[in-house]
């Protein structure tokens, strides 16, 4: 299969057509059949019956980005392992797999520190809570308590 | 061993003599424009068996939770209510397309358009016999793992696009819970790819056998853990119950598809169901054995040798078993999953994240170390063959 060996690439492409063609597919027959009278309303956003106000594309929490760090290193690296794993077998049976397996645990050390470290600094924990001693300026509160 | 389902028929006489006559008719080597005409018509089948299959898993999933519910379920469009899929399609392709004016047009067309894109390539690499898996890609788990990824992309653009503050919410959940999940689930399977010693599905599960002594479940404790890491990760991933939270209707309206009607938003669901059976899919194959089935009946053999048929016909009808054996077993993977989603309340999505990353990553990580040094240790056998010795 050497001068066809792209040829198992191409059921993934047909798929992919198919999906493009089942979706447009079906908007498109749909277009034929379905009533088309839009009005102010209808095109709002739905906010629980109320007037929107402003617009979704705003702001949004930095935890999410947080973890968007965290997944990439853990996938970059959970990518690099596949290799490694995949050879693994055939290193063993040439009698070669301790040296895969020292290195493959050396691997996964890295990725479990940084686990660790992600754990220890807080990032895992989706509500951040603030512990140990206030600086700034003390408020009115803090008066009171002493 | 066969790396496409064109291999796979090419062993027949019948297609041998189709290519040839091809060839004539045409006048020059038509082999390639055979190949590519297998796979369309092989993939054009897999693709309306899994869009059935997907509507078939609406109905299921309403009657069975009827079930579990003591209800009746939908019992008025056919038989016991089985063409409710088709009312439920027709409904949604006469509904009026609705846009929000503010919306990112673009966005919001190409996003239910990526999340089925994304499943129905998954179906390229789905084993489901040793002859009808549409292609045995030499990288199968990295590529499904890959391609899968496209269907957190879709939620997000769903949610982003639709300029509603549900949907943003839904959208930016559902991204996040995807991609957390994502880490359990690759070090589960890195586990099994350690053990099978090969990325392709069809050496994944030739190595296992068709009892489930020799399925890679129950090959040692290891990858007894790291199946039920997998399957969360999987229903997490799938965004179905108790992991629903990018479309938790108590809290978000319906998230990120709140802003998507008719057919848009019945892609959507279309996309959710094939996922839950294309996950369910992988799950067998990794874990339950795949297509194998017991005593060499999948490959022939049997009857080749104690009933004297001809390895062809014996290879066809191993082939029908083996199928037989892949959607028993993902079916019944299929009802735990809505099983699961009728009886288990939603998790809360900060207790989603401490799950996530404080016990399956861990867990799958001492998994993973567990399975290496038990593959370096005991040559890769199974606990069953240490202990019993066969």
């Amino acid at each position: 299969m050497s001068s066809h060996s792209l040829d198992v690439y191409m059921p993934i492409v047909i798929l992919m057509s198919f999906g493009v063609v089942m979706l447009f597919g079906a908007l498109l027959v749909g277009k034929l059949i379905r009533p088309n009278n839009p009005n102010q309303l209808k095109q709002t956003e739905y906010e629980c019956g109320e007037e929107p106000v402003g617009v979704a594309w705003s702001n949004f929490n930095v935890r999410f980005y947080l973890v968007a760090l965290i997944f990439i290193i853990f996938d970059v690296e959970g990518a690099l392992m596949f290799p490694v794993a995949a050879v693994f077998k055939k290193f063993n049976e040439i009698g070669e797999g301790g040296i895969v397996l020292i290195t493959f645990l050396l691997f996964i050390s890295v990725l479990l520190e940084g686990l660790v470290y992600c754990w220890k600094k807080g990032d895992l924990d989706w509500i951040r809570s603030f512990q140990g001693p206030v600086t700034g300026p003390s408020t009115d509160n803090d008066k009171d308590a002493k | 061993m066969n790396d496409s389902i064109v291999s796979y028929l090419s062993q027949f006489p019948a297609y041998k003599s189709f290519v040839s006559a091809m060839s004539s008719a045409m006048g020059f080597d038509a082999a390639g424009i055979a190949t590519l005409l297998v796979f369309f018509v092989a993939c054009f089948v897999v693709v309306n068996v899994l869009a059935l299959v997907g509507g078939l898993g609406t109905y299921a999933e309403r009657k069975i939770s009827a079930d579990i519910q003591m209800r009746q379920g939908p019992n008025r469009v056919g038989p016991y209510g089985i063409l409710q899929f088709l009312a439920d399609g027709v409904k949604m392709i006469s509904k009026e397309d609705l846009m929000p004016r503010n919306a990112d047009k673009f966005l919001y067309t190409v996003a239910p358009l990526l999340c089925l894109v994304g499943v129905l390539a998954t179906l390229a690499v789905l084993p489901f016999s040793s002859g009808f898996t549409l292609t045995d890609l030499n990288i199968g788990v990295f590529y499904l793992l890959g391609v899968s990824s496209l269907v957190g992309v879709g939620i997000f653009l769903g949610g982003y696009s639709s300029n509603s503050k549900w949907s943003m919410l839904g959208g930016m959940r559902g991204a996040s819970q995807i991609i957390s999940y994502e880490v359990p689930v690759t070090l589960s399977i890195l586990a099994i790819v350690v053990l099978g010693g090969g990325l392709s599905f069809g050496t994944l599960v030739g190595a296992q056998g068709g009892l489930p002594h020799e399925w890679f479940v129950l090959h040692n404790p290891f990858t007894f853990v790291a199946f039920i890491v997998f399957f969360i990760g999987a229903l997490a991933e799938s965004n179905r119950a108790p992991f629903d939270l990018p479309e938790a209707e108590s809290e978000l309206v319906s998230g990120y598809h709140t802003e998507y009607t008719g057919m848009r938003f019945g892609f959507f669901a279309l996309a959710e169901y094939i996922e839950v059976f294309v996950l369910c899919g992988v799950a067998a194959a990794l874990f339950l054995g795949g297509y194998k089935v017991p005593f060499n009946l999948g490959t022939g053999e049997f009857l080749v040798n104690t009933l004297n048929v001809g390895p062809l016909l014996a290879s066809k009808v191993g082939n029908f078993l083996q199928l037989g054996s892949f959607v028993t077993k993902t079916l019944l993977l299929y009802y735990v999953v809505i099983w699961c989603r009728w009886t288990f309340p939603r998790l809360r999505v900060d207790h989603l994240m401490v799950i996530c990353w404080k016990y399956l990553t861990p867990i799958a990580l001492v998994n993973l170390v567990g399975c290496a040094v038990w593959m370096w240790a005991f040559n890769g056998q199974s606990l069953f063959k240490i202990v019993f010795g066969h």
